[in-house]
């Protein structure tokens, strides 16, 4: 099985580690990876603001890249839900503006091999015990793209629930959305710090030594958030915990 | 008006407002949670909802002409409004014809929509709402901000404060010393308003529901107060929009199931009232039914959007809604607040306002809405939709005519930016040569950003730069040796 590796925009340019996380469990689980780097962006920021035609070429871009790859892994709810569930729109949306299958065709391609991490383990690898140990106590936030649109449920709670020496704290109010929401950030800066100042609340309120979740978009703004309420707590990416071993704690 | 962002940064300072909202919201949302999961064929029902609206909606002319057909056989009256001005027109000068200078109104929708009393007012009508809400915001001079109780942005003693200060100019006044409990308020409302119903003349309304075989209107309420309405006054006109059609009497086993549940958590209203045209001795001598369009048949032209129009009003998507909780009710500038008014409007109206082209943006997409729509309507789909409408513009149906819309202003420098994204990140050479200038200059990145970033680090810290971007770890980790992470992470 040929595992190519989207590591996402985001990732690539501000969080590396993440990535490099991603790289380290797979491996260590006997997975084979690849990183194509012609690689970029979904087209999700362009996508969601309303912007449809300027994503046509990061659709061709992300279906060309990973055109020799069995399955393609995203640490990344929403770039994954992006291509999963917007793709095909994009495609058929062009089709009939009469501009031909060309996207449509790249859609359907890419959509069934498209997998976020969490998915990729439980789904297809089939594990919930990585053999991971992180002697922290974690707080679970389940990001929206990864809750309404993957329908993740239970799996990243079940990946940590086998890490050793982490101890998961309920997170109250869990499955509101942290206010992020990509360009949504800066249109409604108001309500969108609203909405990270009351996250950050309750995530500061379980206790717990770190913020756990599978987008680091969302946690660039929960993190920015708890940093500027003077908050101890550390916003984590799950493959990070994943990763940690008793020799190598991330 | 100002744009939704504007409106929304003041009322998220407003912390009586956020208490309110936050109290009701909660309260109510932990309800239809629980009232939604005793049926287990839920998910059937609401696909069963959404099948019989879109259903109806491909043979919207079909039903309308069946409908008319069954309200004028059974002694009722059909008027067709084009527009918002039409339909106040038509109810002005049906009340006009009655001789009376009063009506009691049960809480509708679409009134609000068209500005219907305000109307009234102009022809020297009074209008007087009867829903407990409605009158909240009646007697305080206020704006609704909720589609099932539009008073919810006000707790107990505001509304002990606005009875006391304000019932006797409009009719019988508050109790002297009057308590903020609930019984206390409802029963000051209770004698207030049954001077209007034994008095009242004409009564006006909408309906949730429109049999087209039958020629049946069905009101679904909870506090009698439109079971008043719609039997005691001699003449009855209802204002309604086409799109509440339903083509058979079964149907609404379908939607009595999905409404009560959805909307305020019970598994059966306490009153449903269906009427059907006139009948002797029984109810109003004359019936009026308005059919509304006002921008509802060029919402149906958008095969994306048009999935807004089975919307049943229950709003249950405003409660979920983690951005109308926190902006409130008037940000959204119109009848229809939250997620369906982000959708709904800018349909109706258009996208030319700066308030209506900043609608669709007023969600961070979420998804929380869609999960509790009971007619399924996937809102952040038509929030996409929309948004391209605003800054690409394209065709679309105005005023019932083909149009190719121009893109909204103010979009130019986005447009500009976005354009220059996406060229970037087609060619990863610029993208990584952007990753190593931003790399090497890190010491020097500021804390706080200027212009449009400002709305970032105002409330939250900036992510720091990384030594090395993944692809040049990548890179040079995979041509020479094993690889060994980093040792700069990056803490958001």
């Amino acid at each position: 099985m040929r595992v190519g590796l989207f590591i996402t925009c985001v990732n690539d340019t501000l969080y590396p580690h993440t990535g490099q996380a991603v790289v380290t469990l797979l491996e260590r689980l006997g997975v084979e990876v690849g990183f194509p780097p012609e690689q970029s962006c979904c087209g999700q920021p362009q996508f969601n603001t309303g912007y449809r035609h300027e994503t046509e070429p990061l659709v061709r871009r992300y279906a060309t890249a990973f055109r020799d790859y069995d399955c393609i892994v995203a640490p990344s709810g929403s770039c994954a839900a992006m291509v999963r569930d917007n793709y095909p729109r994009i495609g058929a949306k062009a089709a009939a503006e009469g501009r031909g299958r060309e996207l449509a065709d790249a859609a359907a391609a890419v959509v069934p091999r498209t997998y976020e991490l969490t998915e990729f383990l439980t789904d297809v690898l089939e594990v919930t015990d990585v053999g991971a140990y992180y002697p922290h106590t974690v707080t679970y936030h389940p990001t929206c793209h990864g809750l309404r649109m993957l329908h993740l449920g239970d799996r990243p709670r079940a990946l940590l629930s086998a890490v050793r020496g982490l101890k998961l704290v309920e997170l109250p109010g869990a499955e509101e959305c942290c206010g992020f929401g990509g360009t949504f950030a800066v249109k409604n800066p108001a309500v969108s710090a609203a909405m990270g100042a009351d996250k950050a609340h309750n995530i500061t309120a379980t206790g717990a030594e770190a913020v756990c979740a599978v987008d680091n978009s969302c946690q660039m703004h929960i993190g920015g958030t708890l940093a500027r309420q003077g908050s101890t707590v550390r916003p984590v990416h799950i493959a990070e915990i994943l990763a940690s071993t008793e020799g190598d704690i991330w | 008006m100002p744009a939704f962002p504007k409106a929304a940064d003041t009322s998220t300072h407003n912390t009586q407002l956020r208490a309110n909202l936050r109290h009701a919201t909660h309260t109510i949302r932990a309800k239809r949670a629980t009232a939604v999961a005793e049926l287990d064929d839920w998910g059937r029902l609401r696909a069963a909802g959404a099948a019989i609206k879109d259903r109806t909606l491909r043979h919207l002319d079909h039903y309308l002409e069946q409908l008319e057909r069954a309200v004028t056989a059974a002694g009722g009256q059909v008027h067709w409004a084009a527009d918002a001005d039409e339909a106040n027109r038509i109810v002005t000068e049906l009340v006009r014809a009655t001789g009376e200078r009063e009506v009691v109104k049960v809480k509708s929708m679409a009134t609000q929509e068209i500005g219907l009393n305000h109307a009234l007012a102009e022809a020297g009508i009074t209008a007087y709402e009867t829903d407990l809400a409605e009158l909240i915001v009646q007697l305080g001079d206020d704006l609704p901000s909720h589609i099932l109780v539009p008073a919810i942005h006000r707790n107990r003693a505001e509304i002990r404060d606005i009875f006391t200060a304000k019932m006797a100019r409009w009719g019988r006044p508050a109790p002297d010393g009057l308590t903020d409990a609930p019984a206390d308020l409802a029963e000051a409302a209770r004698l207030h308003l049954r001077e209007k119903f034994l008095n009242a003349k004409v009564g006006v309304s909408g309906a949730n529901f429109m049999v087209a075989e039958t020629g049946t209107l069905v009101v679904v309420e909870s506090e009698g107060n439109g079971r008043m309405c719609l039997t005691l006054p001699d003449t009855l006109i209802s204002v309604v929009g086409i799109e509440k059609v339903v083509p058979t009497f079964q149907d609404l086993e379908v939607f009595l199931q999905l409404l009560p549940r959805s909307s305020t958590a019970e598994r059966m209203n306490p009153y449903t009232s269906t009427w059907t045209g006139t009948t002797d001795d029984d109810g109003p001598r004359a019936f009026h039914l308005v059919l509304l369009d006002n921008g509802r048949t060029d919402a149906l032209a958008d095969t994306v959007g048009r999935q807004a129009l089975r919307c049943i009003r229950c709003s249950a998507c405003l409660n979920v809604c983690p951005v109308y909780e926190r902006a409130g009710g008037h940000a959204y500038g119109s009848a229809y607040p939250g997620p369906i008014g982000a959708i709904l409007t800018p349909q109706l109206r258009g996208t030319q306002s700066e308030l209506d082209a900043s609608l669709p943006y007023a969600s961070s997409l979420c998804g929380a809405c869609y999960e509790v729509c009971p007619v399924a309507i996937d809102i952040p789909e038509v929030l996409l939709h929309l948004r391209e409408r605003v800054v690409e513009g394209g065709p679309a149906s105005v005023r019932g005519t083909r149009a190719v819309i121009k893109p909204a202003k103010g979009h130019a420098a986005e447009r500009a930016a976005m354009r220059a994204a996406s060229w970037a990140l087609d060619h990863p050479r610029v993208l990584r040569s952007g990753q190593r200038l931003a790399s090497r200059t890190r010491r020097f990145h500021p804390r706080r950003l200027p212009g449009p970033g400002r709305a970032w680090s105002d409330s939250r810290e900036l992510p720091t730069v990384p030594a090395e971007s993944f692809r040049d770890w990548w890179q040079r980790t995979r041509t020479t040796t094993t690889p060994r992470h980093g040792d700069d992470r990056n803490t958001p």
